[in-house]
């Protein structure tokens, strides 16, 4: 009986030490698989917008991922609506669609149409118009805007200017 | 101290220290099996012998396989398939392998719910062979990321986003297994370590279970019959061969069995000569560009059927529905409410659920890899809706069903 009852303190000891050790581990476990800090750190990218044709998509990088520029047509320009006015970007008074190129569904790089003006998305058919706002399912929601700071001919990406918190203050973006 | 005698044998000395009589006797030639078994009890077999294939060839691969971003397409292209020697072989050997052995899981699943070998206390062997699948599905998912060519890119990244868990939007845990915000190296060398070693030892360990949950049930028998191992093996051993209903594992059974493997070697290794282009995405000769999707992303064959299950929906449906798709079968055996465990041939409505499920995951398999348009949209969308529904009729057919 004395001896049962030490055994069982002693067991229980163990399982208490072993317990704290297990999640010791875990925590240690779990941070091992964190995307490391220099991965973090290399997130800006700066765009010198005066480079940019009407009507055409340019894709640039940023943090490993495609993000699309577009520089809008007066024709375009003027046939904005309100919902699609607020996607868009003004910079030195030309209009710009600058969307993460990742579909928002499950993140193949839709393609763009220029003579129809709008994103074909050729995984799940998913489409957008040409201010990147969602047309046709699956994706749930427009391309994202990545964060983005205007500096006079130029768009920092990765920087959250005043615009581009309007935007996310609005749900115009995620 | 247990007593030792001077050895007279080799065997003698062994079987002091190892008992290794005994041992065969437990694994082999006093393990039972029942004679009233056809060809498609051998698919296990064939599942282990392919798996030795996959160790073997995948060992090979290894000694000039370079897990780096920069180094790994090349490692394959380039130095696998045209400097080692005999190079190309192990690669075919490894990707004809990768994509026969989901065609021999399919037939051993299906033969199993043919046969109702999933209850009457079977049930861990059923469980423990769908953990097998999961196992497997990942192991091939994570080699499918090794060459680092288009289709390894663009799947890692479509597969990894199904984490955020639609409009849950869980991007931290998505790049959390990325171990970045798009596939990149941490995400090419921890797939590596998962595919080499991690998965391959939950599959060692997993076949463990499912041979030992085996043991006491024993294999089912075509006709769903009830047989007393005890007693037959007593009538076997006492010399009634021909009366006995079981017949030894070793070498008895043994000798069928590998019969049916040496015609799978012979199509296996016909495939791997002759026709393993099913086994290679062209796509995946590109190496990989984050800055360009491919026309078309589907995943290889085997699961296309749980593919084209997501996609008819939109996001979060889909997700339920995929996630419905991929952990439904393991609860066949409680959603099966009938005791008959005989062939479906025997089961009333059963039966016509059983090809119902085959069919409809056929139906599913062909869609999954046609582009999403038109009349291949209604049909995937109806084989989803009919997956889904099949599985929600189950429970209640087989309720009403008569004792057999
Ligand atoms: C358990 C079953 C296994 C499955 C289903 C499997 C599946 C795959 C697949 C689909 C590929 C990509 C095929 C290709 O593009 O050539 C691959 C590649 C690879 N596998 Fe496996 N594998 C398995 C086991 C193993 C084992 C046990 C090892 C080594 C210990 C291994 C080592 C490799 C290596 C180094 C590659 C990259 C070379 C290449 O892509 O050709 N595999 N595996
Ligand atoms: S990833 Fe674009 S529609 Fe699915």
């Amino acid at each position: 009986m004395k001896d049962n009852s030490r055994r069982g303190f002693m067991g229980k000891a163990f399982g208490g030490v072993g317990a704290v050790g297990a999640v010791a581990s875990l925590f240690a476990m779990k941070k091992s698989w964190d995307p490391l800090p220099s991965v973090k750190a290399a997130g800006f990218t700066t765009l010198d917008m005066s480079n940019y044709n009407e009507n055409e998509v340019i894709t640039e990088k940023w943090r490993g991922k495609p993000v699309f520029v577009l520089k809008y047509t007066p024709e375009m320009t003027a046939k904005l609506d309100e919902k699609q006015k607020e996607r868009t970007i003004v910079i030195d008074g030309s209009h710009y669609m600058v969307n993460i190129a990742l579909c928002t569904h499950l993140g193949c790089i839709p393609s763009y149409e220029k003579d129809n003006k709008k994103f074909l998305c050729a995984c799940h058919g998913g489409m957008y118009d040409f201010t990147g706002a969602v047309t046709k399912s699956p994706p749930p929601r427009g391309l994202d805007i990545p964060p983005f700071k205007i500096d006079g001919n130029t768009l920092v990406l990765g920087e959250e200017g005043t615009e581009y918190k309007f935007m996310k203050e609005n749900g115009i973006t995620l | 101290m247990a007593h030792f005698t001077k050895a007279t044998s080799i065997k003698d000395w062994l079987n002091q220290r190892l008992a290794i009589e005994k041992v065969e006797k437990v694994l082999a030639s006093e393990y039972w099996i029942p004679k009233n078994i056809n060809f498609l009890w051998a698919m296990g077999m064939i599942l282990v012998i392919t798996f030795v294939l996959l160790l073997v060839s995948g060992i090979f691969l290894l000694m000039y396989y370079q897990p780096n971003v920069d180094t790994a397409f090349d490692s394959v292209n380039y130095t696998i398939m045209r400097e080692v020697g005999f190079g190309w072989l192990w690669r075919h050997v490894h990707g004809v392998a990768a994509s026969v052995v989901f065609l021999i899981i399919y037939i051993h699943m299906f033969t199993g719910i043919y046969y109702g070998s999933y209850k009457k206390g079977r049930e861990m062997i059923w469980i423990s062979g769908m953990l097998l699948f999961i196992a497997f599905s990942t192991e091939a998912f994570s080699g499918y990321m090794l060459p680092w060519g288009q289709m390894s890119y663009w799947a890692g990244m479509v597969i990894t986003n199904l984490f955020a868990g639609g409009s849950l939007h869980a991007d931290g845990l998505v790049e959390w297994i990325r171990g970045d915000y798009v596939p990149a190296q941490a995400f090419l060398t921890r797939f590596f370590m998962l595919h080499v070693l991690l998965v391959p030892l939950a599959i060692i360990g997993l076949i463990g279970l499912h041979f030992g949950a085996l043991r006491i049930p024993h294999v089912n028998n075509q006709d769903g019959e009830e047989i007393d191992f005890d007693e037959e093996s007593k009538k076997y051993l006492a010399g009634d061969k021909a009366g006995s209903k079981v017949i030894r594992f070793a070498n008895d059974f043994m000798a069928k069995d590998m019969m049916v493997v040496g015609f799978y070697l012979v199509f296996f290794f016909y495939l791997v000569f002759y026709h393993y282009g099913f086994a290679m995405d062209p796509v995946n000769f590109d190496p990989a560009d984050g800055l360009k999707t491919p026309a078309h992303i589907y995943p290889e064959w085997y699961f296309l059927w749980s593919y084209e299950i997501l996609r008819p929906f939109s996001t979060d449906v889909g997700l339920m529905a995929f996630a419905f798709a991929q952990g439904i079968f393991v609860f066949l055996p409680f959603l099966d409410r009938s005791p008959n465990a005989v062939p479906a041939s025997r089961r009333g409505l059963f039966k016509y659920w059983f090809w119902a499920m085959l069919v409809d995951m056929i139906a599913l398999t062909a869609m999954g890899k046609l582009p999403p348009e038109g009349i291949f949209s209604t049909i995937g969308l109806v084989a989803a809706l009919g997956f889904i529904g099949l599985w929600i009729a189950l429970p209640i057919i087989t309720y009403f069903e008569k004792k057999a």
